[in-house]
């Protein structure tokens, strides 16, 4: 018996196979789309460069400090202090307020659509939802302030009267407006939408098979909500959760309109009438900002940067790896 | 619709489960139109027909996974021992327990290991007080697949091969202990080994249970069933049931010519 790998034969010569684009429009094309692609990953290389290189000087004089101090005051040319401390932690702070407001929402809005509201109804539904996300960012800060910042101030007063007991609803100042906890729903408001439209999709794509067995089994809706649809839907959940938690972090403008910024940290006090976000320190300070100051704020928003990036990796790996079923 | 005469044979036999006159639409759409079918104890009934003629809609009427669907719409009575399961008192839920259902395709919960897959209708129901290992075992084994799965019980459900996944299947529904089971075409996605061992556990379990399976396989619906009724849906009309009897009076004998063109593989 003669085996394969013992022919005689010679190997022939690999022929040429048209992997690549070979048609000239075919190659216009690749080249357009390799363009792209390069230059989106080289616009983003360029914007860390540019902010590293603005933030070298500021991180280099302030050290550690930097992150975890609680001081600014660009006053003293001889010794300016730079510290993002409160801004950071009230950035993460807010991000958290406003994502645990904006999950159940979100979540049961998704819900609604997916799985109880007629056909006509969902598109209704899907389109107000997507309208909030179209609102300017501004018109949502100014009916912060204006129209939403008195009603929030009373369901702050109304949680410390009733739960006040407990540190996360202490008010020691008295005031309750201009709080993280306002700030927090400015943000939910604003990030339902992406957490709505990405766990719609999810719901959408579960098997509705896996969901009608559980009604076989004589579940009711909510077991079958509870233990089948959302733990198959999680992983994708929290992608979106994630994406709007870097939205949160990254919001300005709104912020900027009911915060009451401050340099004295505010570490769980949700509704104490003081907080800190990064970006919308950037916006408070950068008009008036000495040069030394400028680069100190592009510090801070290197910072915030670095964290937005982290959050989309974690999101990433959180997403590929609580749904191993599917490929 | 014609002659049911080979129904007679059958009402000697003890009625387990009884269609009167189902009528379903669909909307506007008039589906199916006065099915009245006889499932005795203990008995295998085939639903063969094809596509299309509502088959599958009928099957779901039996245990209220039809009016699920929005634009669903009823009449007839489905009588369970006698009681009429669509009366207003009646919790669908309830129907559910007792009448199990399984899939034309294999559709374990992924997020779940096989044990857990096993007594999710019970965690779904909220069931309290079970002994949970020999519920496993137990329907594992009534469902034949004991033997292949015991030694990784923690495994992904989805680790399975499809035909092992669809035995699973039929275990969860065993182990709310149903009195009947509908089963929509079990094979059809399945390979012939594993339709073999399916075959084999409708065998087994007809010991115990009431058991109606849709089939588009001839061959199988003569396998498996003591009786079978010919579905049909001509011409924009409502389907129908055009014969229903012992399955071997149904293909050797058929009374209506459509059954003999159909059985015979000459439409469908
Ligand atoms: N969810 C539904 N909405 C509207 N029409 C449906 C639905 N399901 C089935 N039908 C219609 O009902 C008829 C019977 O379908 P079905 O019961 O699936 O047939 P079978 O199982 O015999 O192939 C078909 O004409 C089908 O188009
Ligand atoms: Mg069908």
């Amino acid at each position: 018996m003669s085996s394969v790998s013992e022919s005689s034969k010679p190997v022939p010569a690999k022929r040429k196979l048209a992997a690549k684009p070979h048609l000239v429009q075919d190659k216009v094309f690749f080249g357009v789309a390799r363009a792209a692609a390069v230059g989106a990953v080289g616009i983003v290389g360029l914007i860390l460069a540019y902010l590293l290189f603005m933030s070298w000087e500021t991180l280099a004089k302030q050290g550690f400090n930097f992150i975890f101090g609680s001081q600014w005051t660009a006053a003293d040319p001889e010794n300016m202090i730079f510290q993002i401390g409160p801004m950071l932690w009230g950035s993460l702070l807010i991000a958290f307020n406003g994502v645990i407001l904006a999950v159940p929402m979100a979540i049961a809005a998704a819900y609604f659509i997916e799985f109880l509201a007629t056909s006509r109804i969902a598109k209704i539904a899907t389109t107000v939802v997507d309208l909030l996300a179209a609102i300017p960012s501004i018109v949502i800060g100014l009916w912060g302030v204006g129209v939403f910042t008195p009603v929030a101030a009373h369901w702050a007063e109304l949680l410390n009267q009733n739960l006040g007991f407990l540190p996360l609803f202490k008010n020691e100042a008295g005031s309750f407006v201009g709080s993280p906890f306002i700030a927090g729903w400015i943000v939910a408001v604003m990030i339902v939408p992406i957490i709505t439209s990405v766990t719609r999709e999810i719901f959408s794509q579960l098997d509705r098979d896996v969901i009608n067995a559980a009604t076989a089994l004589g579940a009711s809706r909510s077991s079958t909500f509870m233990k089948v649809i959302l733990p198959t839907s999680s992983g994708g959940i929290v992608g979106g959760v994630l994406l709007g938690l870097g939205r949160a972090l990254g919001e300005t403008v709104a912020i900027f309109f009911v915060l009451n910024l401050s340099f004295e940290i505010n570490w769980v006090d949700v509704i104490e009438g003081r907080g800190g976000s990064i970006a919308s320190m950037i916006v408070a300070f950068f008009g008036a900002a000495t040069p030394e100051e400028v680069k100190a704020l592009i510090a801070a928003g290197l910072v915030l940067f670095v964290i937005t990036l982290l959050i989309n990796w974690l999101a990433a790996v959180i997403v590929a790896k609580a749904q191993p079923w599917r490929k | 619709m014609s002659d049911l005469s080979n129904a007679a044979n059958l009402s000697t036999i003890e009625a387990h489960l009884r269609s009167e006159d189902v009528n379903v639409w669909f909307g506007e759409r008039h589906v199916l139109r006065d099915v009245s079918l006889t499932f005795p104890v203990n008995q295998v009934t085939a639903l063969i027909g094809p596509s299309g003629c509502g088959k599958s809609t009928f099957l779901r009427t039996l245990n209220r996974m039809h009016e699920l669907i929005p634009s669903a719409g009823f009449a007839g009575r489905i009588l369970l021992d006698g009681e009429d399961i669509y009366e207003p008192g009646v919790d669908p839920t309830n129907v559910r327990l007792k009448i199990g259902m399984v899939f034309q395709k294999p559709n374990p919960f992924p997020t779940m290991s096989i044990k857990e897959n096993v007594l999710s209708g019970l965690k779904l129901s909220g069931r309290r007080g079970y002994d949970a290992t020999e519920i496993v075992e137990t329907s594992l084994r009534r469902a034949s697949i004991w033997n292949e799965v015991k030694d990784r019980l923690g495994d992904p459900a989805t680790s399975l091969s499809g035909g092992q996944q669809q035995r699973l299947c039929i275990a969860r529904s065993l182990a709310m202990n149903p009195e009947v089971i509908l089963m929509d075409e079990p094979c059809s996605a399945l390979d012939p080994g594993s339709t073999r061992r399916i075959e084999e556990t409708i065998e087994e379990l007809s010991e115990t249970m009431t058991i109606v399976i849709v089939t588009h396989n001839m061959q199988q619906a003569q396998r498996v069933s003591h009786q079978t009724a010919f579905f049909l849906a001509e011409d924009g009309n409502p389907g129908g049931v055009v014969e229903f009897g012992k399955t071997e009076d149904v293909f050797n004998n058929p009374i209506d010519l459509r059954t003999n063109d159909y059985v015979n593989g000459h439409f469908g």
